[in-house]
């Protein structure tokens, strides 16, 4: 019996692992090869910093700089915002009426469930027939962000407003307090782990966005990193170029996000203990 | 009393600038979309001739569309063959490994533009040819995740006391499988369906990185219709209703089967 149990889980085991790898092979092989200086997963020139190298001084180097800077322009102004807003919305929707709460929250949920370009484009028709109230570009940008953030910064602090004892406001109240003051020392340490998740959320998609940021960017110039890589990659096979501005994304994107990960895992086991 | 009142008046005024934000920049921007279904290209008058366009087939509207539906279908039941099996053994020997489970996760997190662009650089180095295969493999590879993850999250839940029980009433491996197990995680199947099947059949750059352009989804069909050279917003609008209502379609589905999964778990 312990025989066969432990044939089966290494027959399980074996399975997770090949479908892991499926998943993580393109990843590695660009990795790696992007040691090889050139695009054609060989090492015929040895193993070599190249591509690395091609960062500073390729035609595309400026292109990539300008696009990095507003994909984090925009990314930080858009989490930022959608923090601010979700956090304080989340507390006012928590307090509204049954009926209400039910049509705000289902409407917060359409960005969410819907498809990524049917949004897209029904913000660039509608930003187009207020043109003379949002100027192309980075306005335009920030709220189609903040419209598509939001509502997830609102479903990480609302569970934790639920579990919140009302008394404890209440008390904060008896004691003195007036309700900014409560506010601000009672309910916002209280739900503040759901405003740091949600505000790593907001981050995370709005550097990943690329649908609605094509839609809605316009012709000031403006291009982030997903945009200017569709643009430039899409059409021409993949240069060295590319596979070091993939490998550093990879290692960057996924140190970042074990580590919101592991991190929240960590405060909901202690919350748990507790 | 009074001050309680006064001050929960305060509390709701907090919801109010984001409900004016999701009326104006969610709402009106959709309800626009479908008086665009409505009007003429130029805006001056009404018409029904953008939908008599798409639903007669005039500019091969439908055929997209229905192209999109089997190769959305395809990458479904192979995400969900792929992935069940994944979700399953992840909660039977691994529920306590959450770092595992987030391996099987985090790919969705990088911009599927880069994974799609370098699965499209293999296959070129490799001499595949691209088209049909290459697109599947593409597709099933971007949304194989969205398809673990809501699957593992019902499975990981299932109390074991009933497979406990099912097994101490006499049934056999496979009968607890079909009779307890695949039931009870219904709900997470029918929203990890959801979750691949929406993104895949309105998803657009996928296809066409993969297939050189051959192969055209609905996605990449909207793209075109609202793109600045061919300019006809009226029947792009039509076809973004029509992925609306496929999406509250799916999504009233997913309600319906999490109620029905409340009353049980409730009762």
């Amino acid at each position: 019996m312990k025989r066969k149990n432990l044939i089966s889980r290494i027959c399980a085991d074996g399975y997770l692992g090949l479908v892991l790898a499926l998943l993580y092979l393109p990843i590695l092989l660009i990795i790696i090869f992007s040691f090889s200086g050139n695009s054609y997963f060989s090492f015929k020139d040895g193993f070599n910093f190249d591509s690395y190298a091609s960062l500073f001084d390729s035609e595309q180097s400026a292109g990539l700089l300008n696009a990095l800077k507003w994909t984090a322009i925009l990314a930080v102004s858009a989490s930022v915002i959608s923090t601010i807003l979700g956090a304080f919305s989340t507390i006012g929707i928590y307090a509204l009426g049954r009926r209400w709460k039910k049509i705000t929250l289902t409407i917060n949920q359409l960005p969410m469930i819907n498809s990524e370009i049917v949004m897209a484009v029904s913000l660039m028709v509608f930003f187009a027939a207020f043109s003379f109230i949002f100027p192309q570009g980075l306005t335009r940008l920030i709220i189609s962000h903040v419209a598509f953030c939001t509502p997830y910064v609102v479903l990480s602090i609302l569970p934790r407003l639920q579990r919140m004892d009302p008394n404890m406001y209440e008390a904060a109240l008896d004691l003195g307090a007036n309700p900014f003051t409560a506010m601000l020392k009672v309910v916002f340490p209280y739900i503040m782990p759901g405003i740091v998740s949600g505000f790593a959320m907001a981050f995370t998609l709005s550097l990943d966005d690329f649908i609605i940021t094509q839609f809605n960017k316009g012709d000031t110039g403006i291009e982030t990193l997903s945009t200017y890589i569709y643009e430039d990659a899409r059409v021409k096979s993949l240069e060295p170029f590319w596979f070091a501005v993939f490998s550093i994304f990879f290692v960057v994107m996924f140190t970042l996000l074990l580590i919101v990960n592991i991190k929240r895992n960590n405060t909901t086991a202690k919350e748990a203990k507790r | 009393m009074k001050k309680k009142i006064s001050f929960r008046f305060h509390r709701r005024a907090f919801a109010y600038p984001y409900m004016i934000f999701l009326l104006l920049f969610v709402v009106v921007p959709l309800v626009i979309i479908l008086v665009n279904a409505f009007l003429t290209d130029d805006g001056q008058h009404l018409t029904f001739a953008h939908f008599v366009e798409f639903f007669s087939n005039a500019g091969g509207g439908l055929t997209v569309l229905g192209n999109s539906l089997i190769i959305g279908a395809v990458t479904t039941l192979i995400c969900l063959v792929i992935g069940y099996p994944c979700a399953y053994l992840l909660a039977k020997y691994h529920a306590g490994s959450k770092v595992l489970v987030l391996l099987f996760i985090l790919p969705m997190w990088v911009n599927f533009l880069i994974r799609t662009l370098s699965t499209k650089a293999i296959f070129m180095a490799l001499d595949v040819k691209l088209g049909m295969g290459t697109v599947l493999f593409g597709m099933v590879y971007n949304y194989l995740p969205y398809m673990i993850l809501p699957l593992h999250t019902t499975l990981v839940s299932i109390d074991h006391s009933y497979i406990e029980a099912a097994e101490d009433l006499g049934a056999d491996k496979l009968t607890v499988f079909l009779k307890t197990v695949l039931p009870l995680s219904l709900s997470g199947i029918i929203s990890g369906i959801t979750m691949t099947f929406i993104p895949a059949i309105s998803t657009f750059a996928i296809s066409e990185i993969l297939s050189s352009s051959k192969i055209f989804l609905f996605g990449d069909a909207i793209n075109m219709h609202f793109s600045k050279t061919t300019n006809s917003f009226g029947v792009g609008s039509v076809m973004s209703l029509v992925m609306l209502v496929l999406v509250i379609v799916a999504n009233v589905i997913v309600n319906i089967t999490n109620k029905d999964e409340e009353v049980k778990s409730s009762l």
